[in-house]
């Protein structure tokens, strides 16, 4: 039971990263149909940006995370839409997912080549302390983790349902076109996604960077599964996101201890084919409507 | 399209052909190495255009079946077979697999059908990984012979070449002619508008399964040529980024045109080769160079072939900013003013919330 | 025109002669310095680097300064082959690297064919038993360093049977499978045999199935980022056995990685920047200093290699790529003689080397040396 335990917490909190980098993959998808090869970076570069914050500016932590955000929100965020996708956004999906893919190519080759190929240390948000719960032993950070990323998401769900710009940002998701005809700001709604992905992404990265290390192939299998994740949970739900991030993180541990450690990273792939031959809207997704 | 255009076309296609008939003459082996990694790739290319290009269905799969293709190759011809029951074999296995991959395809559709592919292509490594009694596992599989043709073996790199080369003429020659025939104007009629087409008579899930399986084979026949090429194979070249840099090569070439994926193996194989030695441009150059100097500084050169990852990224980048269509998309558009015969994919997937 | 064309290629061609023994010597470095091996190969490259700028500075081999020449293999085989090619193409007197295992195999067939020494950072065993005579090791092969832990794991820790966690990639499964004949050799049960993926970040489920095992020790071999976090989750969850490993688990980085956790891993340190050795530690200051990193072992693979092959080039009193290869089997060179080579080092006639190697422990946050085994041959 114990060791249920032990594995069903670490999982969880693996997850509410999948979770966090997930959920900025749905907000793309949903206002601008923008599939990002390069989440993983987005989360493995903050990080730089934060150890950058602290050596150059001479920050304390805490100070050098909020740039961090800062800067991600600005380079990952507007940066990101204004020169890659806005010119692509008419041109169908595919063009923007390769340009995300070269992107990704670039963020990783440039941090290597002008930062360092090696992994850098970086300062925990807690004290190395273990907590003992139903037997278990449980990693302080791995709460931390855990409880920082369902606090990102129902803030995010708390700001889409419940005030103006997140009703209007919606409307736009749902429909553009009606979203303009009603006065909604629609290119700012979209911006607005670009953002908060970028804002979440780097929180991720200040979650997990600790762990992680900070090294320039860190978002290689994060990005991934976070697609994964997407796609499980339904892709044009938040909400989805956070059921597939959680279910990932908690299926690979039981996976690998259970079944076969050697196949550990097919269970969820099996998952995945599952969900979409018989759910493929995903678990909490809507049914999309095909284009005739 | 006119007259002077067919001409200004064909000189053109016999300037290239004969190029690539002379090169191995001026090339030391390095260079016909990477020739003949373009024209084994440019298979693979070709194949998953065929599915994406002209039946629009997305295929993260590719990579994949070019790694079944190898393993064929590799475990047959280390077994005394000759090359061509791998051919056979793989072809074969690639075509069944890639009929089974599509259907999922027939239930769902667009970017779902990407995620069941993206799947597979991660299963399958896991397993050429995993399943060491068979494959070899992470230790790979050595000392893969170069095939003989009429008895005679194609040993050297120029030999090698001209079959590769040979390969990709035919493979090239069917391609254009699936494409003329009904089957491919269904395919067409299938990308455009699958509803249409269906009210056409035309039995959409059979073509569906059709190009899945068509590109799925030519991904296998890449592979029966990549495994003798490289003369050792492990899993890792035929993880999921084989198949994203297949996509990339299609896109970027041009999606749905004839010549898009021989482009794209371009700027995907050889341009990272000649961004790394960028820094011999001079060199080359000879007494040019004292010219072009003021131009471009050797420092600059210098760097670029340092970085050359970084500036192929920001090549293939800014490529698809400015020309989303791909390279020969843009050139069609720009010199026939008539549509393409096969105009570039509209937006693939265009999600509406319900 | 076309006398002017046959007089220009004739004097490239005597110029290209005339220069071969009077400019500088090529050195190709082949490596992963993008993809999986970055870090390993960057490690090597940078050590290369630095022995042949220090070479350099005192003026070269035999009067002739070294060039080199790098090519990135991007990890991936099919690059590593046309990597080798090129570099093979333009003639280097001698070939450093590759250091993945496989990335070696795909690209040694042409060094050899080509006659010219390939000094590499491989340590599959299988790597020196192909008959290749122009393949040279920089460290142990698996062959070498399995059975000195086996011996250890019968002797010092005298367990019966033991669990094994490994990393599911070329370094990793060549050491398990080489482990797991040993410890059959000895007659030691190995009850819990665990992959885990490169790169992997959650080793809770390991952990988890390693304890329940009931090892009397488990064996760690992973790369220092993952074995660092395997000590950690180990930690964690209260594991009370010895936790052994290689240089890979006991290295002054998993240390700084791990923490505390640390503390009580033990086992054998073949090639390492941490052995007590004041030529090595005055190496790894050096290193630091320029680069700005810590340098693991394939820095000192890479360093130690390229004074190898000007040492012996001095000796020969000429650059002849395959009296080289030649004069390399059988070989010690000892830092009496040449202080860039570290450590007293042997090549017999495989490739493979005969060195010093330590048993060590972490003990409060350092790696303590607690006893030396001589080499081999001795």
């Amino acid at each position: 039971m114990a060791d249920f335990i032990q594995l069903l917490v670490a999982g969880l909190a693996t997850g509410g990263i999948y979770a966090l980098v997930a959920i900025g993959f749905t907000l793309l998808w949903q206002t601008s149909q923008t599939i990002n090869f390069a989440q993983g970076e987005f989360v493995m570069l903050p990080a730089f940006f934060m150890l950058g914050a602290m050596s150059v500016l001479g920050l304390p932590f805490w100070g050098a995370v909020v740039v961090g955000i800062l800067v991600a929100a600005l380079v990952l965020g507007v940066l990101f839409k204004r020169l890659v996708v806005d010119p692509m956004l008419h041109h169908g999906v595919l063009p923007l997912a390769i340009a995300t893919m070269a992107l990704s190519l670039f963020l990783k080759e440039a941090v290597k080549d002008f930062y360092s190929a090696e992994a850098q240390p970086f300062p925990p948000l807690a004290a190395d302390v273990n907590v003992s719960f139903l037997g278990a032993a449980v990693s302080l950070q791995s709460l931390i983790v855990v409880a920082i990323a369902i606090g990102a998401v129902v803030a995010l769900q708390l700001f889409l349902n419940n005030t103006q710009t997140g009703r209007r940002m919606q409307a736009t998701a749902q429909n553009p076109t009606v979203a303009r005809i009603l006065g909604i700001p629609v290119e700012r709604m979209i911006l607005l996604a670009f953002v908060i992905n970028a804002v979440l992404a780097a929180l991720a990265s200040a979650l997990v960077t600790p762990i992680y290390l900070a090294k320039f192939s860190n978002g290689e299998y994060l990005g991934i599964a976070a697609f994964i994740a997407a796609i499980v949970g339904g892709f044009n739900q938040v909400r989805g996101a956070i059921l597939g991030g959680l279910l990932l993180g908690v299926v690979d541990n039981f996976a690998a201890a259970y079944l076969s450690a050697q196949y550990r990273a097919a269970i969820p792939l099996v998952l995945l084919i599952v969900v979409i031959l018989f759910r493929p809207q995903g678990l909490l997704g809507r049914v999309e409507e095909r284009t005739v | 399209m006119s007259r002077a255009r067919i001409l200004l076309g064909s000189a053109t296609g016999l300037i290239i052909v004969a190029g690539l008939i002379a090169a191995p003459f001026g090339l030391k082996p390095y260079g016909i190495y990477i020739l003949t990694l373009w024209a084994v790739t440019a298979i693979a290319a070709i194949g998953l255009n065929l599915t994406l290009g002209y039946a629009g269905q997305i295929s993260l799969a590719q990579g994949a079946f070019v790694g079944i293709g190898a393993y064929a190759a590799a475990l047959l011809t280390t077994h005394g077979w000759p090359l061509g029951a791998a051919y056979v074999v793989a072809a074969l296995a690639c075509f069944a697999i890639g009929w089974l991959l599509g259907y999922p395809a027939l239930r769902v559709q667009h970017h779902y059908l990407a995620f069941v592919t993206l799947a597979f292509s991660t299963l399958i490594y896991l397993v050429l990984r995993n399943e060491e009694w068979i494959t070899g596992g992470i230790y790979g599989i050595s000392n893969i012979p170069r095939p003989s043709l009429f008895g005679y073996l194609l040993r050297s790199p120029r030999d090698f070449y001209y079959f590769c080369l040979a390969n990709l003429a035919l493979v090239s020659l069917a391609a254009w002619w699936l494409i003329r025939s009904p089957w491919g104007r269904a395919f067409v009629a299938l990308r455009e508008n699958p509803v249409r087409a269906l009210s056409l008579g035309v039995d959409t899930r059979r073509y569906t399964l059709m190009a899945f399986a068509l590109g799925a084979a030519l991904g296998g026949i890449s592979g029966v040529l990549y495994a003798p090429l490289v003369q050792y194979i492990d899993p890792t070249p035929f993880s999921l980024l084989l198949s994203l840099n297949l996509l990339l090569m299609v896109i970027v070439g041009g999606s749905g045109y004839f010549f898009g994926p021989f482009v794209g193996a371009v700027v995907a194989v050889l341009l990272p080769e000649w961004l790394q030695s960028a820094d011999r441009l001079y060199d080359a150059l000879g007494p040019l160079s004292d010219v072009m100097r003021f131009v471009l500084p050797p420092d600059a050169l210098k760097y670029v072939a340092k970085h050359y990852l970084v500036a192929y990224a920001i090549f293939v980048m800014v490529l698809l900013v400015f020309r989303p269509s791909g390279i020969i998309g843009f050139f069609q558009r720009r010199f026939t003013r008539r549509k393409p015969d096969t105009p570039p994919a509209a937006p693939v997937t265009q999600a509406k919330v319900a | 025109m076309k006398k002017t064309l046959i007089a220009a290629a004739l004097a490239t061609v005597f110029a290209g002669s005339a220069l071969a023994q009077s400019g500088p010597v090529k050195f190709a470095f082949i490596g992963e310095l993008s993809g999986a091996g970055a870090v390993s190969s960057t490690n090597f490259r940078d050590g290369a680097l630095m022995a042949i700028d220090e070479i350099n500075a005192k003026g070269g081999i035999l009067g002739r300064k070294i060039e080199l020449k790098q090519y990135d293999t991007q990890t991936n085989p099919g690059t590593a082959r046309s990597q080798m090619q090129k570099a093979i193409d333009e003639e280097p007197y001698v070939i450093l690297g590759p250091i993945f295992s496989g990335i070696v195999k795909v690209s040694m067939m042409l060094a050899q064919q080509a006659e010219i020494p390939q000094i590499m950072g491989g340590e599959a065993s299988d790597l020196t038993q192909q008959g290749n005579a122009y393949l040279f090791r920089t460290s142990f092969g698996q062959q070498v360093s399995m059975p000195k832990i086996a011996n250890y794991m019968r002797d010092s820790v005298k367990a019966k049977n033991v669990a094994i966690v490994w990393v599911n990639n070329d370094f990793g499964k060549g050491g398990r499978d080489n482990f797991t004949k040993e410890m059959n050799a000895r007659g030691i049960k190995i009850v819990a045999d665990l992959s885990t993926e490169s790169g992997q970040t959650d080793f809770a489920a390991d952990v988890v199935k390693a304890k329940a095992a009931n090892a009397e020790a488990i064996f760690v071999y992973l790369n220092e980022e993952e074995s660092a976090r395997f000590l950690r989750e180990a930690r964690k969850q209260g594991i009370a056995v010895p936790l052994i490993g290689e240089t890979t688990l006991l290295g002054q980085k998993v240390i700084d990685l791990a923490g505390d956790a640390a503390n009580g891993a033990r086992g054998h340190v073949g090639l390492s920047a941490d052995i007590p050795v004041p030529a090595v530690a005055e190496f790894k200051n050096k290193f630091n200093a320029r680069f700005k990193y810590v340098p693991d072992h394939n820095g000192i693979k890479g360093y130690t290699g390229v004074y190898a092959a000007a040492y012996a080039t001095t000796k020969l009193g000429k650059f002849d790529s395959k009296a080289l290869a030649k004069s390399l089997h059988g070989m010690t060179i000892s830092p009496k003689d040449e202080p860039g080579i570290l450590l007293e080092t042997t090549w017999d006639d495989k490739g493979d080397i005969d060195r010093i190697s330590y048993i060590a422990e972490v003990v409060d946050g350092k790696q303590k040396i607690t006893s030396e085994l001589p080499k081999l041959g001795k």
